[in-house]
């Protein structure tokens, strides 16, 4: 039995590697997308323009007025004349925010009391607009700690000094690349998996090994296993091009790391037999794995926390296994996971694994009978 | 009649191939042109040519009074042009596909009610109108291409090897059709490599890679293999043994089963075969019969066919009366409708076993459960003495099994296939080498070793796909159509292995609906409606529709005799 | 043109476009790309992918209690972004960090009150899980925000002389209760047009090839531009149809505001759809195998229109490279022109340079998908 099933994943993988197409679809979109998308996947936000509108005619306008201009954050800082230069502005989107400090800014500050800035800023750019106030609100505290002690006041006793760990500059690539790593495992996983037994039926090599001495549970072995090692080897090539080309910090245990890439591909391959003991030819195998890949992607947290969302659909990432593995990935990569955290999400994704192999077994057979 | 289609010197290459070359040929209406040669001859390449699909690279070709290469969309106004897969779309229904080709070619109103009328009644597809074309059954499929060709009356059809995967009595219905068009004027192309259906034809252009190598009546053709055709029969069990060593005789130039006997061609010049000559011992009897288009084919095309089998010798011992494969009331329902109606037949070892029959007649639901790929909803399978649904892997290490069409892996090499399957049957160490050696020798594989498989010629997949199907020595080999769309040359090669095989002791058990399939049978089952409706020797059914009108009726005039038969029964 | 062959111009296309209309309603993975798919992500989209953090679990450690510290945990316990946990000893927390139970902790030295109240030098002391950069830098926003509120009301409370201070006053324009939905839901529509526009037409055509009928079409009267015509028509009325089922579904069940006209956005939509349904038909010309037609597809459009086109990620942060890449997706120009549409209105400054540049790259597809369409089999 075990020299048939190590047979069928030797002409798996050959299979793999001597065609083309699959060649094609296993090397070029995951190398292109890991350079692309880790490049584009940044939630930095830089490069952007605003607008200043100062209707003060004070030097502390000015002053205010000159510390954006520096800060690096913003490309650019044009200047408004008047109010009616706000809405186009904002509207055609040539910035994403106008800084408005009104005509009695340097009259208020000088009487001693609070001088309000308005920041308008571009709604349909929510989050990179909720950072852009991040940034003025830095400026304006800096500003405002100058001007208290050219005032002689002395600096404000309490103070926020904010550290982050894990990835002290909070540099977006140490985010993304391992969480392609979650991404990329899966779309090779499922593929591999549903398209192999949608190609056989298609070329009717299928009931060619239905009718040698195969049995049902060697041909899922002989499935599952080229799609784990085709899996880890893509998971491996991430994970030197992470350390080696983009430098992020490998902190954790490798072979803890490895366990929970056997387990998340275990359930991946599942699914994707799954798939592939539904359909009938490779066209729907395509479809049924891109079906279950964007909700997968999208629940996983991979592109918005899963804490954001509301309850009931937290509930339904618990049956995401790239939920549980982009925790391990993130949490061996950055921050040294100890072996009883990465447990906490191990055995989860064990009980998908068992969940979706067994169910893909019960619906291979039955779908022989 | 007047001239149709004019070929000036057309030549056409793919690449490095030259699939066209220096063709010169004409086409007239009122008759059927057939275009008759070997796998890759060019046969599609010119059909497609002469619709103005392709551009000739050299070479003048004229339709209908327009130049092919630059009046194409005229062309396309006046002739009527089914593909291979007769390009119907199968997620559409009759009506639907008859509407879409009416819209295209503009016939409309109370024409196209005409039209549908007609063609309906002619085609018999009045009552499937509803019907998704996926539905149907290879005849009514290749008769609706037909019909969608003819929604306008086109002076000209070309269609590509209408025949394949058709069953005899659709194909004698789609001639039928046919000639009723040629008596309207109509000028007909039909390119085949069935030797049976070009000797319909008014006029053959015979090809092989691309060259011309005869245009004129199959009769003319035919008439050149006269005097050199014999029939030597009582040769009985031994006869596969017998044209196995007269192929290996310089005199004889071509040779083929024919029932219980085989039927030689003699090289030109040649005399009479006699016993003596050919080497055997008994009497045999010698009967000079008509020549036939295949004859003179395989003469022209000058290759003869390797009857020699390196898979010669014999290995089982057993028991040659034994009982290897049977089925016991075999039946199969899906719903309400029976696919399979108490099917029962016994298979002796060494016996090859056709089960035959028209399309959708059950013998596919069949094979599939002698195969242990169906479960049978009653009845028993016995095959080499287990019930391979339920037998599990040590049963299915016993047969072998051959599918329809080229079905091993098209990205592997050729040692890669065969090894593959070996470590599949178990065969391990020594014996997996030497396994793969011997099938390396026997097949001639060695210069194919390292090529895709996909890429081969069709003979050498045949062979390969044979060679993974018998390495492991199975008990049974099951074949499901496996010559079905193969040209005459290549099938012979095939049958020679098939018949090394079984002189060694080997059952074989074959579904088709191809008659020159069927003659190497020892004996054939015919299949009708889900039933059984003969059994015997392929001569034996011959001979139960002989009449004073067909003293020697063909095995398709008989497989067509039985089944009208059944049908008349039925109906009384 | 003489009327008759114009009339059978018009048969032979509406006898294509009824064909390839029935064939959609029978295919079942046409239901799905054109159906299942845009409402899952629709309905993911609506409810669970949002960018605003709601719940941030954060843990206040202070070392020594007292009244000043007891009015600064109120405050963290008071705002709707928190759910806050309270400890004596950093040390607790740092395995919930590693773990990610944790977003953030907030550490009060036992020595606050006393520096505080003598004028030195007092630092409340943040950590942030780095790990998810964007997530964090939203914390120390968020933490930043409610001491900075608190500091005003302990000044406030114990009367002492403020000094003059800027205030930043934000106000978010166009979507003031920051609802992510409001601008992800617009830029959504454009990831489910691309897909029926090109995955779905890429396919059909490599079908056609694929299973012999192209030959068959081919043979008859038809002329290629007919073959495109019709092909295109159906594609898209089915994309149009999604585009509204999914701005109707925005705009209904998820309350996003539309403040555009329906004039605009049948345009700009229309502009949009051809440059997809062309760049189908140009991959499927040049595929003729659905396989590798699907998978162009995938990456070509739908992998872009996801990622690249703005919508979850700003264009202007990515490298120059990047940035020109985006400037050939006609996605990129969709998304920003659907948001203006939906949240502010029939801007002209931005909606006529992005249908022109659309308008450009549909006429540059359809010129290469028309060059590359072989009439012949060649």
């Amino acid at each position: 039995m075990w020299q048939r099933i190590a047979h069928l994943i030797r002409k798996e993988l050959l299979a793999v590697w001597r065609d083309r197409k699959s060649r094609m679809v296993l090397i070029g979109p995951p190398l292109l997308q890991l350079v692309v998308f880790s490049f584009a996947i940044t939630q930095e936000v830089r490069n952007l323009d605003i607008a200043v509108l100062n209707q003060d005619l004070g030097v502390d306008s000015r002053e205010l007025v000159a510390r954006f201009a520096a800060s690096p954050y913003f490309r650019t800082v044009g200047a408004l004349r008047g109010m009616a230069e706000i809405g186009p502005a904002l509207d055609s989107r040539d910035v994403i925010a106008v800084v408005q400090i009104g005509s009695d800014f340097s009259r208020s500050l000088a009487a001693g009391n609070a001088a309000p800035v308005q920041i308008l800023l571009d709604g349909r750019r929510s989050n990179a607009a909720q950072i852009v106030q991040g940034y003025a609100l830095t400026i304006v505290d800096s500003f405002n700690a100058d001007l208290s002690e050219r005032h002689g006041h002395k600096p404000p006793a309490r103070s926020l000094v904010a550290r982050a760990w894990f990835n002290p500059n909070l540099e977006s690539l140490w985010s993304t690349v391992p969480s392609l790593m979650v991404i990329l495992t899966m779309l090779v996983g499922v593929i591999v998996t549903a398209l192999s037994v949608a190609r056989e039926r298609e070329l009717g090599t299928f009931e060619q090994l239905l009718v040698s001495p195969l049995r049902p549970i060697e041909i899922l072995i002989g499935k599952t296993v080229p799609a784990l090692i085709i899996g880890l080897g893509e998971g491996t090539a991430i994970l030197l091009a992470a350390v080696l080309a983009f430098r992020v910090p490998f902190t954790g245990s490798l072979p803890l790391l490895y366990a929970g890439m056997v387990l998340y591909l275990a359930a991946v391959i599942g699914v994707g037999l799954f798939i592939s003991s539904l359909v009938a030819t490779q066209q729907q195998a395509v479809l049924g794995a891109f079906t279950f890949m964007a909700p997968a992607m999208l629940l996983s947290g991979f592109a918005t926390p899963v804490e954001n969302m509301p309850d009931w659909l937290q509930m339904l990432t618990l049956g995401d296994p790239a939920r549980f593995f982009l925790v391990i990935v993130k949490g061996i990569f950055l921050k040294d996971m100890p072996a009883s955290e990465v447990a906490q999400s191990l055995w989860p994704m064990l009980l998908i694994a068992v969940a979706t192999l067994s169910g893909a077994t019960w619906f291979f057979r039955r779908r022989l009978q | 009649m007047a001239t149709l289609v004019e070929l000036d010197g057309v030549s056409k290459r793919f690449g490095a191939t030259l699939a066209i070359d220096a063709l010169s040929a004409v086409v007239k209406g009122g008759e059927v042109t057939g275009i008759v040669g070997p796998d890759g001859a060019g046969k599609t390449t010119l059909l497609r040519l002469i619709d103005g699909l392709l551009r000739a690279d050299a070479g003048k070709i004229t339709v209908c009074g327009r130049n092919a290469a630059t009046e194409a969309a005229a062309i396309h106004t006046v002739a009527g042009y089914m593909p291979q897969r007769f390009g119907l779309y199968e997620d559409l229904t009759v009506h639907e596909n008859l509407t879409l080709y009416a819209d295209l070619r503009g016939v409309v109103a109370a024409e196209r009610a005409r039209a549908f009328t007609r063609l309906l009644g002619f085609t018999k597809l009045e009552p499937f109108q509803k019907r998704l074309a996926g539905q149907l059954s290879g005849g009514m499929k290749q008769k609706l291409g037909l019909a969608c060709t003819l929604i306008r009356k086109p002076e000209l059809l070309l269609l590509d090897e209408p025949g394949v995967g058709v069953d005899p009595i659709s194909r004698r219905e789609l001639w039928a059709m046919v000639y009723e068009l040629v008596d309207q004027g109509i000028g007909i192309v039909w390119s085949t490599s069935y030797l049976d259906e070009a000797e319909r034809c008014g006029n053959v252009i015979v090809l092989n890679e691309g060259k011309l190598l005869y245009q004129g009546t199959p009769g003319a053709l035919t008439s050149r293999a006269a005097g050199r055709s014999f029939l030597v029969t009582e040769a009985g069990e031994g006869r596969r043994k017998l044209l196995s060593h007269a192929m290996t005789l310089p005199e004889i130039a071509d040779g083929v089963i024919q029932g219980r006997g085989i039927r030689l061609v003699v090289a030109e010049g040649e005399a009479a075969p006699t016993a003596a000559s050919l080497g055997v011992a008994e009497e045999v009897s010698v009967w000079p019969v008509a020549p036939r288009f295949e004859d003179a084919f395989v003469a022209l095309l000058g290759a003869k066919a390797t009857h020699q089998s390196a898979l010669a010798g014999v290995r089982h011992a057993g028991e040659r009366d034994a009982i290897v494969v049977a089925a016991n009331a075999l039946t199969k329902r899906y719903g309400s409708f029976t696919a399979a109606d108490h099917i029962s037949f016994a298979i002796k070892r060494g016996e090859i076993f056709g089960l035959l029959g028209p399309n959708g007649a059950g013998k596919s639901t069949t094979f599939k459960m002698m195969c242990g790929l169906l479960r049978p909803t009653s009845g028993t399978t016995s095959v080499a003495g287990i019930d391979l649904y339920r037998a599990g892997s040590a049963g299915r290490a016993r047969i072998g099994y051959m599918a329809q069409k080229f079905s091993l892996y098209g990205d592997l090499s050729v040692r890669q296939n065969l090894a593959f399957f070996a470590g599949v049957y178990g065969l391990k160490g020594e014996r997996r080498a030497a396994a793969i050696a011997r099938m390396i020798a026997t097949f001639a594989l060695t210069p194919y070793l390292e090529a895709d498989s996909g890429s081969l010629p069709l003979g050498f997949k045949q062979r390969l796909a044979l060679a993974c199907a018998i390495m492991h020595e199975p008990d049974v080999l099951f074949l499901d159509e496996p010559t079905s769309g193969v040209d005459p040359l290549t099938r012979r090669e095939f049958w020679a292995h098939i018949n090394a095989t079984v002189e060694r002791g080997v059952t074989v058990m074959v579904t088709t609906h191809f008659m020159d399939e069927a003659e190497y049978c020892d004996r054939v089952a015919l299949v009708y409606r889900g039933r059984v409706i003969a059994e015997g020797s392929p001569d034996d059914l011959k001979a139960s529709v002989a009449t004073g009108e067909t003293q020697e009726p063909t095995l398709e005039d008989a497989f067509i005799a039985l089944v009208d038969a059944d049908e008349s029964r039925l109906a009384s | 043109m003489n009327p008759a062959t114009h009339s059978g111009r018009a048969r032979r296309i509406g006898g294509l476009i009824r064909k390839e209309t029935l064939q959609i309603l029978r295919d079942p993975s046409a239901m799905v790309i054109a159906g299942i798919l845009p409402l899952l992500l629709l309905f993911l989209f609506g409810y669970g992918v949002s960018l605003d953090l709601r719940q941030v679990a954060l843990c206040l450690v202070v070392e020594q209690p007292n009244a000043e510290t007891g009015s600064l945990a109120a405050s963290f316990a008071n705002s709707r972004y928190f759910t806050l946990e309270s400890g004596r000893d950093r040390r607790q927390c740092d395995a919930d960090l590693v773990a990610g139970r944790l977003k953030g902790v907030v550490v009060v030295a036992a020595d606050f009150a006393a520096r505080a109240s003598r004028g030195d030098a007092a630092p409340i002391q943040v950590i942030v899980d780095g790990s998810d950069p964007n997530t964090a830098g939203l914390v120390q926003n968020y933490i930043q925000g409610v001491f900075g509120n608190w500091l005003r009301q302990q000044q406030i409370a114990s009367a002492a002389p403020a000094p003059a201070q800027v205030s930043l006053v934000p106000r978010l324009w166009y979507n003031p209760s920051i609802e992510s939905r409001n601008f992800l839901l617009p830029g959504l529509v454009v990831v489910i047009m691309a897909l029926i526009g090109t995955l779905l037409t890429a396919l059909v055509v490599a079908r056609e090839w694929e299973r012999g009928t192209m030959e068959a079409l081919m043979s008859t009267p038809i002329g290629i531009a007919e073959l495109l015509i019709g092909k295109l028509v159906p594609y898209f009325v089915l994309g149009m149809a999604a585009m509204a089922i999914s701005v109707a579904t925005a705009v209904f069940v998820f309350a996003v505001p539309y403040r555009g006209s329906v004039a605009a956005l049948l345009l700009v939509s229309s502009v949009f759809l051809a440059s997809m349904l062309a760049l189908g038909l140009l991959i499927s010309t040049l595929a003729r195998n659905q396989f590798v037609a699907s998978q162009i597809a995938l990456i070509g459009a739908f992998l872009p229109a996801f990622l690249l086109s703005g919508l979850i990620f700003e264009i202007s942060s990515m490298p120059l490279p990047i940035r020109l890449l985006t400037n050939l997706l006609p996605a990129r120009y969709f998304v920003p022109a659907m948001q203006t549409l939906f949240l502010v209105g029939d801007v002209g400054a931005v909606l006529v340079p992005s249908t022109l540049s659309m308008a450009a790259i549909a006429a540059v597809l359809f010129a290469a998908t028309a060059r590359n369409t072989r009439t012949r089999l060649d």
